[in-house]
């Protein structure tokens, strides 16, 4: 890439090594991006549904998820516009608990996130389990806002955070990579940060 | 949410832009325009990323919403010059003609509008920005009976391209000029007849707005959003 003339930068000589490359520390902010409306809907009623190529397809009520094991995950998370949020912490359970129920079968390899409003997003199910992913319903201890994807939200930290499908209620395991919202509209099949894997073709 | 699958939208590589002219509509905005080679024809609404890189590598990059129609030979941007804004303040101060930037672009197939159906575009401040393509789209496609817009600045200086937007009869609210905000009221009588609803501008903007939308009837899945936080 060409020098842009003129361009020096913010002071960066103490970038944070926790940045991946093209990121910015937004700091204790939070900002909201979605795309669609966001939806109102009572976390009592709320389930959430593991099918697809699994031996038992399975749903769980919220009470059903508040049973489980809690796990934590304190960490980073980043956005593809280019913001990172670091050291922040958001409390579920792990993905591996729901997957480890319903017996993903050999030809599984795939998974495709779904939220009530019918946004999808597509991920390799070696992304999502062991301790990588996690379904999630308060940060910083306090219950998942609205805004941010609560009751609750799929939690993929390592990967961009438009993976981390907001307002979860289903997960399809597949035997092949089925291109969700925004990885249709031109975004990437993986998104890693660290390999700045924003756009198809990156 | 439709979730008719759709052919992938094309994002094309980084490519190094030339800027062809420079002008500042007011003290804290500029408008770009840039020659992009092998450009691929963009939808109205789209965005594309503007990358900067400094001399020890150092790369910083944001994303601007397109202001010209696809038949522009030049791609326009307005940005919005940010107090403490990294790329933007450097955009709007530094850049001058005959510049090359890294563009990346068209990003998005989501937020966008074919001047095919009736809408209601409803922005807040810079928000207005992708509205510009589709109102310059329509005019030219000879529909702008399908165009409806509703836009709330701070100040008559904060609303970008606002002859364009006076000159379709769109609906403009100064908060800071007596005005006072933009209300369900003012939307009531825009939302008959739309059957797409496009919301674009700071999150807490767009938040008010949609749930405005949603009161007076719009139907949460024809309702899109294109929001922008504090990325400078």
């Amino acid at each position: 890439m060409a020098v842009t003339r003129g361009f020096v930068g913010r002071a960066h000589q103490h970038r944070d090594p926790r940045l991946p490359p093209g990121q910015y520390d937004v700091g204790a902010e939070w900002p909201v991006l979605t795309a669609e409306a966001t939806p109102r809907r009572d976390p009592d009623s709320w389930t959430v549904t593991v099918n697809g190529l699994v031996t038992n397809s399975h749903t769980w009520t919220w009470a059903d998820l508040h049973a489980l094991p809690a796990s934590e995950y304190q960490g980073d998370i980043h956005c593809v516009t280019t913001w990172s949020k670091l050291g922040t912490r958001f409390g579920g359970v792990s993905l591996d608990l729901l997957l480890a129920a319903v017996e993903p079968l050999p030809a599984a390899a795939f998974v495709l996130a779904r939220s009530v409003t019918g946004y999808t997003t597509n991920l390799p199910l070696s992304e999502l389990s062991n301790g990588q992913a996690w379904l999630v319903w308060t940060h910083e201890g306090r219950p998942l806002s609205r805004e941010h994807g609560g009751p609750l939200r799929l939690l993929v930290p390592h990967l961009y955070f438009w993976k981390s499908a907001k307002w979860i209620s289903e997960l399809t395991l597949l035997d092949h990579d089925e291109q969700g919202f925004w990885e249709r509209n031109g975004y990437h099949d993986l998104g890693d940060p660290w390999r700045e894997q924003r756009y198809q073709g990156d | 949410m439709t979730d008719v699958p759709r052919p992938a939208v094309r994002t094309g590589a980084w490519r190094e832009a030339i800027v062809r002219s420079v002008s500042h509509p007011n003290e804290h905005a500029v408008v770009l325009r840039l020659q992009v080679p092998d450009r691929i024809a963009h939808l109205p609404g789209q965005h594309y990323v503007i990358r900067l890189t400094a001399p020890d590598g150092y790369v910083a990059q944001r994303s601007y919403s397109i202001a010209s129609a696809p038949s522009d030979d030049l791609l326009e941007f307005y940005i919005e010059r940010l107090p403490h804004g990294e790329v933007s303040s450097f955009l709007s101060d530094i850049v001058d003609v005959g510049d090359v930037l890294d563009v990346r672009g068209p990003i998005g197939g989501w937020f966008v509008w074919d001047a095919s159906t009736p809408m209601l575009g409803v922005a807040g401040g810079s928000g207005v920005v992708p509205f510009i393509a589709m109102l310059r789209h329509a005019r030219e496609a000879g529909r702008l009976d399908l165009l409806r817009l509703a836009v709330s600045a701070r100040t008559e200086n904060d609303v970008p391209y606002a002859a364009e937007l006076n000159s379709i009869g769109a609906l403009v609210r100064l908060t800071r000029a007596g005005d006072g905000r933009l209300t369900p009221q003012d939307l009531a009588p825009l939302v008959p007849g739309a059957r797409d609803f496009f919301v674009c501008g700071a999150p807490a903007f767009t938040s008010a707005a949609v749930s405005w939308l949603q009161v007076l009837g719009a139907p949460t899945e024809a309702i899109r959003i294109e929001s922008f936080g504090p990325s400078g």
